[in-house]
């Protein structure tokens, strides 16, 4: 039996192209994966974008949709202050969609289930969200630190807590997103193995493989939509402070 | 003129969009507005997001008492003052997550009754 973390392995498809600091820099099968993501993104919303009808097509109606839920996000949870920084929010969130769903595909790879790529996103938007705040606000940026109306002799233990708890956020957005992806595609692995080992009894795994694809195809939305809403939660803690 | 066919053809789908829209809400008693889809799946993501927060905050706590203690040489007392001060930023913003949740599931409850 194939061993359940396998999926997961980095591979070259090419010859190192060049080298940063001693490091082979190759084509990766998660370089390609994240190549087809963004190709399948955009050749979508260009579909969708190139008609123009006024009643929707498919296509059409399937881009709107996006373009609108993330217009919606970004309205309620910003306001109206977070209109500027919609491309790329909506680009963060298409990318994971687009990343965890074609993981989905047998034989293909999951880019977000690797703690690399998903902490480097999360310290992109976390760097950039504290960088807008501080820009904005200037040094009434720290006030984000200290609790409004919090008595002066608590701050010595309140301000440690708050910077930790602020330090925190790339972690819990990274490993969030990168642990539901692992823990689902090594589940799905477990089973099928347990198909393939139990002969004719493997119709039982079978039946709850198909379920858990389906679980799995739901938490591959649903945490492209959680790390987008974090995303637009930060970045509003950041411009009105609190 | 072309224009003026376009805009009259527009107004007259958006009239019918809406009579069939009445129609439909008045025949079936509810309403066809996507209020609470997905609902399911959002509670499901909100025990994902407390399961995680109640990690980080110490993971990063910890860390940074580790860092801070390989930097000043006073193993091992800063990272045990991080694992604290991690352990009561977990719970901080496991409090936060929920405290937003109660106020999103109450205004949302307001407005169906409304």
């Amino acid at each position: 039996m194939a061993s359940p973390l396998e999926q997961f392995a980095i591979q070259n498809l090419s010859a190192p192209l060049f080298s940063i600091g001693g490091h082979h820099i190759a084509v990766t099968n998660s370089a390609v994966f994240m190549m087809a993501s963004v190709v399948a993104a955009s050749g979508l919303l260009m579909a969708g974008a190139s008609k123009g009808a006024m009643v929707p097509g498919r296509i059409q109606a399937m881009s709107e949709l996006f373009y609108e839920f993330i217009a919606n996000m970004i309205r309620d949870n910003v306001g109206s202050a977070g209109k500027k920084y919609f491309p790329f929010i909506f680009s963060l969130f298409i990318f994971t969609l687009f990343g965890n769903v074609l993981g989905m595909i047998p034989y293909g790879f999951t880019f977000t289930s690797h703690i690399a790529v998903t902490f480097f996103m999360a310290m992109i938007v976390f760097l950039g969200v504290t960088l807008i705040g501080l820009f904005k606000h200037g040094l009434h940026f720290f006030s984000l630190f200290f609790p409004h109306g919090a008595p002066l002799f608590t701050a010595p233990i309140l301000i440690p807590i708050e910077l930790v708890s602020y330090l925190s956020r790339p972690i819990s957005l990274s490993v969030r997103l990168f642990a539901n992806m692992t823990v689902g595609h090594v589940l799905l692995k477990v089973l099928a193995g347990f198909v393939v080992a139990l002969g004719i009894f493997g119709v039982v795994p079978l039946a709850v493989l198909v379920a858990i694809t389906a679980l799995e195809l739901l938490v591959a939305v649903l945490q492209a939509y959680i790390f987008t809403i974090l995303c637009c939660i930060y970045l509003n803690d950041a411009l009105h402070l609190h | 003129m072309a224009e003026d066919d376009r805009k009259t053809a527009s107004d007259d789908l958006d009239r019918r969009l809406k009579g069939v829209r009445q129609a439909y809400e008045a025949g079936t008693g509810r309403s066809s507005k996507p209020t609470n889809r997905g609902a399911g799946s959002e509670k499901l993501g909100v025990g994902m997001r407390i399961a995680v927060e109640m990690v980080a905050g110490v993971v990063a706590g910890a860390f940074i008492g580790l860092m801070a203690d390989y930097w000043l040489g006073t193993k091992p007392w800063l990272l045990i003052v991080g694992f604290i001060l991690g352990c009561c930023a977990a719970f901080l913003n496991v409090y936060r997550v929920a405290q937003a949740e109660e106020r999103r599931s109450k205004a949302a409850s307001e407005v169906k009754k409304s």
